[in-house]
C-alpha cells in the first residue's frame, strides 16, 4: 500500500479547491457599499460606491473633492496644507477612512456588515 | 518511603496512552520552538502521534492521547484555562469528531493524509468559530481563514505522509510491541 490512496488525492485535491474559494471569499467578504462623507463632524452625505460621481464638500478652507469611480473611492483635491487624505489614494474595502482634517471632511467606506472597529470594540 | 494506599491499577492500555500523549507533548514543544510568520499557525506535529494512534488502536485511544496532550501539555506550557488552551482543546475536540466521521471512509483508499487533512480543517473551523463567538466578534477576523485553511492543508499533507510513513514501516518491517514494564 502506498503512503497516498486515491481517495487521498480526493481530499487533497477538494481541500485545494476549499482554500481557493475562502481566498476569493475574502476578497469579497470585505467590500465596501457605501460611502460616508462627513462635514465638521455631521454626516454631510451618504452614497453608494457602486455609481461612478464626484462630490465636492464645502469646509472652512475651501473645497475637497472626493471622486468615486468603479467601487472605490478617493480624496482628488482638498485645500489642505499636507494633503494627507488625498496621498492615502483609493480607499478599496470597509472601514477604510481619509480624514482631511484641516478642512474637517473625512471620507470612510462603509461594508454591508461592519460591526466593530479596534477603537470601539 | 511509605507505600500509597490508594492503588490505581494502571490497565496496559493505560500505559500505552500516557506513552503516546507523552511523545504528543514532545512533538508540542517541537511546535511551539518552530517561528512562523502568521500568528496561531502552528504545524500540530502533536497530530502524528494521534494519527498513528488512531489507526493501531482506535478512536478510543485517540481521543484519550488527543485530550492528555491537550490538558498536561498546557500545564506545561503555562497555558493552562487561557485563550490558547480553549482554543486548542476546541481545535482537538472537533478533529477528534471529524475524525470519527473520517472513519467511514473506506481504508482501501482512504489513509492517514486523508484523515491528517480533514482533522487539519475542522481543528481550524472549531478554533475559527470559538474566536469569533468568545473572544472577537469580528468579521474581519474571517479574513484569516484562508491562511489557516492554507496552513491546514499543508500542514496536514505532510503530517498525514509521516504517518502514514511510519504505519508503512511498521507493516513491513513487523516490529515486535515493546513489552510493557
Amino acid at each position: 500500500m502506498r503512503l497516498i490512496r486515491i481517495g487521498d488525492w480526493l481530499v487533497i485535491l477538494l481541500a485545494l479547491v476549499v482554500v481557493g474559494l475562502l481566498f476569493a471569499e475574502t476578497g469579497h467578504a470585505g467590500r465596501a457599499q457605501k460611502v460616508l462623507i462627513r462635514k465638521g463632524g455631521e454626516i454631510f452625505t451618504e452614497v453608494s460606491l457602486f455609481k461612478d460621481r464626484k462630490v465636492e464638500v464645502p469646509g472652512p478652507l475651501g473645497v475637497s473633492l472626493v471622486v468615486i469611480s468603479g467601487g472605490v473611492a478617493r480624496v482628488a483635491k482638498d485645500p489642505g496644507p499636507r494633503q494627507y487624505c488625498v496621498r492615502q489614494g483609493w480607499l478599496r474595502n470597509a472601514g477604510d477612512a481619509a480624514i482631511c482634517l484641516p478642512n474637517q471632511v473625512s471620507v470612510e467606506l462603509m461594508g454591508g456588515n461592519k460591526r466593530y472597529d479596534s477603537l470601539n470594540y | 518511603m511509605i507505600r500509597s494506599t490508594i492503588e490505581i491499577p494502571a490497565t496496559r492500555e493505560d500505559h500505552h496512552v500516557s506513552r503516546m500523549a507523552a511523545l504528543a507533548i514532545g512533538l508540542s514543544f517541537v511546535d511551539a520552538a518552530i517561528p512562523l510568520p502568521v500568528p496561531g499557525v502552528k504545524p500540530g506535529f502533536a497530530n502524528i502521534v494521534v494519527l498513528i494512534v488512531l489507526a493501531r488502536y482506535g478512536l478510543r485511544t485517540a481521543i484519550w492521547v488527543s485530550l492528555l496532550r491537550v490538558l498536561a501539555g498546557s500545564l506545561l506550557f503555562g497555558s493552562f484555562l487561557s485563550p490558547g488552551f480553549f482554543l486548542g482543546l476546541c481545535g482537538a475536540i472537533c478533529s477528534l469528531a471529524a475524525l470519527f466521521l473520517a472513519s467511514a471512509l473506506p481504508e482501501k483508499f482512504f489513509g492517514a493524509v486523508s484523515r491528517s487533512v480533514i482533522a487539519a480543517f475542522a481543528h481550524i473551523s472549531g478554533q475559527l468559530m470559538l474566536a469569533y463567538f468568545w473572544l472577537i466578534p469580528h468579521v474581519g477576523l474571517f479574513s484569516l481563514a484562508p491562511f489557516f485553511a492554507a496552513a491546514a492543508l499543508l500542514f496536514g499533507t505532510v503530517n498525514g505522509l509521516v504517518a502514514a510513513h511510519f504505519l508503512e514501516c511498521e507493516k513491513v518491517e513487523a516490529v515486535p510491541q515493546v513489552p510493557i514494564q
